[in-house]
């Protein structure tokens, strides 16, 4: 047995060691959500349901599908601004343009949250660069609210959200068959014929993926909303935030972040269901 | 026509991609206090008052720790573990692979939250500990993603060639497969390396005053005053991961590891 599997154990033991810590820790938040609140100690009382029925008021339902529509704000419009980048990364025809577009998309995806939000505040800001050029165009007299906006919080997500979407989508239209095209212009199909009705039905799977992923992405921010947000914009993030570190309520904190984790599960599992779905569509056709 | 209109949008897009980059680039070496475009002159003060600012050095040593200490380890385990999937079929791997691959979809403020309180229940809260381990668990899946597929790539004649010839299992794996799957391992190090530099969610909840990292410092420095120093420590952030991705680039292939295939 040890011979014919060599390394098993020594290999297995670490991964299982940090499953086991991991799924503690995720445990803890679990163990939590179902204690008892005991108000001005961070000490926690028998077991409850309590938290969960407390989720049932208009305030949090508010911030749910505040925290939903955002989300599919940011997924939309991080699609339709994604496309024409992906496409173009893979269709380039000189090379040091796809690469060029490769670095341009990618390494913000590096930068880290904190640096991207921070660098959109100075953008979005009353003295900001927007409102800074616009009055110097003389477009306007009054700088335009930006910052602690449902607009502003979503023009940042959907900056954040490109990479990601711009990978999944370069993938997808990186496999279709270019044969295809060609058939229909062969056929007397114009460009945007072709790519209205052969590039894009094919490259169908990719953007549910795209949006899916960005949206369970977007449920779980929390440092755009907070900072661009400001307490103006709430996502289930920042409530859960709130709860733990100023109000202290670490049970509910941790039954809120349990909702956000079980939206961010839920979403991907909607999307394995649709896109198999559409798979098999597109492979019985 | 149409493709000037094309390419009009692309650049455009990417204009607003970069904007933001380029603004706090901008208002780094502004030398005034109040922002203003275009800069007024050139001045490198604030890089002096980000490098001088005792939060940002203990901070920026925090994280040197946490992201050596959390990307080695993520490294070590994450590819013995992508190893063992790549090579061993056995009961109870579906589970172990789906806890491992959770950090992607679990967000960060909820694995946070469940570090912080497994700390305090380890009386560990706000220690080296649960940071690094926090840490460890977020960059993980990418070191495990990013050495699987480099041993996919690995022709498995060759392992059995050297195990033909009378190689021991532990000869195969240091002489063969380990050499040939140094540059996945490296490349997802470095992922792994900076993406636990500029995590900040998870750290704003298991780190403290005395432990907090580079982020978690900025973003108290950006709520309590409104200069140019963060615009300054931003810069240094934005040149050093990108230098280090266009290092990546070179020597390993980001787009192999990343998975991207344009062709």
């Amino acid at each position: 047995m040890l011979a014919r599997r060599p390394f098993f154990i020594t290999f297995l033991a670490p991964a299982v060691l940090t499953a086991v810590i991991l799924a503690a820790a995720i445990f803890e938040v679990l163990q939590y959500s179902v204690r008892e609140f005991i108000p001005g100690s961070l000490n926690v009382g028998g077991f409850t349901l309590a938290n969960f029925a407390a989720l049932n008021k208009p305030i949090y339902w508010w911030v749910l599908a505040d925290t939903f529509f955002i989300s599919l704000l940011t997924a939309i419009f991080s699609l339709l601004a994604s496309y024409p980048v992906a496409y173009a990364l893979v269709r380039a025809k000189k090379d040091w343009v796809r690469s060029a577009l490769v670095s341009l998309s990618i390494t913000p995806l590096f930068t880290g949250e904190i640096v991207r939000t921070f660098s959109w505040m100075l953008t979005l800001g009353t003295d900001g660069f927007i409102n800074s050029m616009l009055r110097k165009l003389g477009v306007i007299d009054m700088p335009i609210q930006l910052m602690y906006t449902r607009f502003g919080v979503v023009v940042a997500l959907v900056q954040f959200s490109m990479p990601v979407m711009i990978i999944l989508l370069a993938t997808a239209i990186a496999h279709v068959d270019r044969d295809c095209e060609k058939a229909a212009a062969n056929l007397g199909a114009s460009p945007s014929a072709v790519f209205w009705r052969i590039t894009l039905p094919l490259t169908v799977p990719g953007i549910l993926s795209g949006i899916v992923v960005v949206f369970a992405w977007t449920m779980s921010a929390f440092s755009t909303p907070q900072l661009i947000g400001g307490g103006k914009i709430l996502m289930i993030s920042n409530l859960a935030y709130l709860q733990g570190f100023s109000v202290l309520n670490l049970p509910f904190a941790a039954t809120l972040s349990l909702v956000a984790l079980v939206c961010a599960l839920g979403s991907l599992a909607l999307m394995k269901g649709v896109t198999s779905r559409i798979e098999r569509r597109l492979a019985v056709n | 026509m149409r493709s000037f209109a094309f390419w009009s949008l692309v650049v455009a897009l990417l204009t607003y991609m970069t904007l933001p980059t380029i603004v706090v680039l901008m208002t780094s070496v502004n030398p005034t206090e109040i922002l203003a475009f275009p800069p007024q002159g050139v001045s490198f003060d604030w890089y002096a008052k980000a490098v001088t600012y005792p939060d940002f050095q203990v901070a920026f040593r925090n994280g040197l720790i946490v992201t050596a200490c959390a990307s080695t380890l993520a490294l070590i385990v994450g590819s013995a573990f992508a190893w063992l999937i790549h090579h061993y079929e056995f009961r109870g791997r579906g589970l172990l692979e789906g806890v491992l691959w959770s950090p992607l979809i679990i967000p960060h403020f909820t694995l946070g939250f469940g570090f912080l309180l497994l700390g305090g229940a380890f009386r560990l809260q706000q220690g080296y500990v649960m940071i690094v381990l926090a840490h460890m668990v977020l960059v993980m899946p990418f070191v495990t993603r990013a050495v699987h597929v480099s041993l996919g790539n690995i022709d498995p004649a060759l392992a059995r060639a050297a195990a033909n010839l009378g190689a021991s299992p532990f000869q195969v794996l240091t002489r063969i497969t380990l050499p040939l799957v140094v540059p996945g391992m490296a490349g997802g190090w470095l992922i792994a390396a900076v993406l636990s530099l500029t995590e900040f969610t998870a750290s704003l909840y298991v780190t403290g005053s005395r432990t907090q990292t580079l982020p978690v410092a900025m973003y108290n420095y950006i709520r309590e005053y409104a200069d140019p120093t963060v615009s300054a420590v931003s810069a240094l952030l934005i040149i050093a991961t990108t230098l280090i991705m266009l290092v990546a680039d070179r020597t390993i292939g980001l787009r192999r590891v990343l998975a991207i295939d344009t062709h």
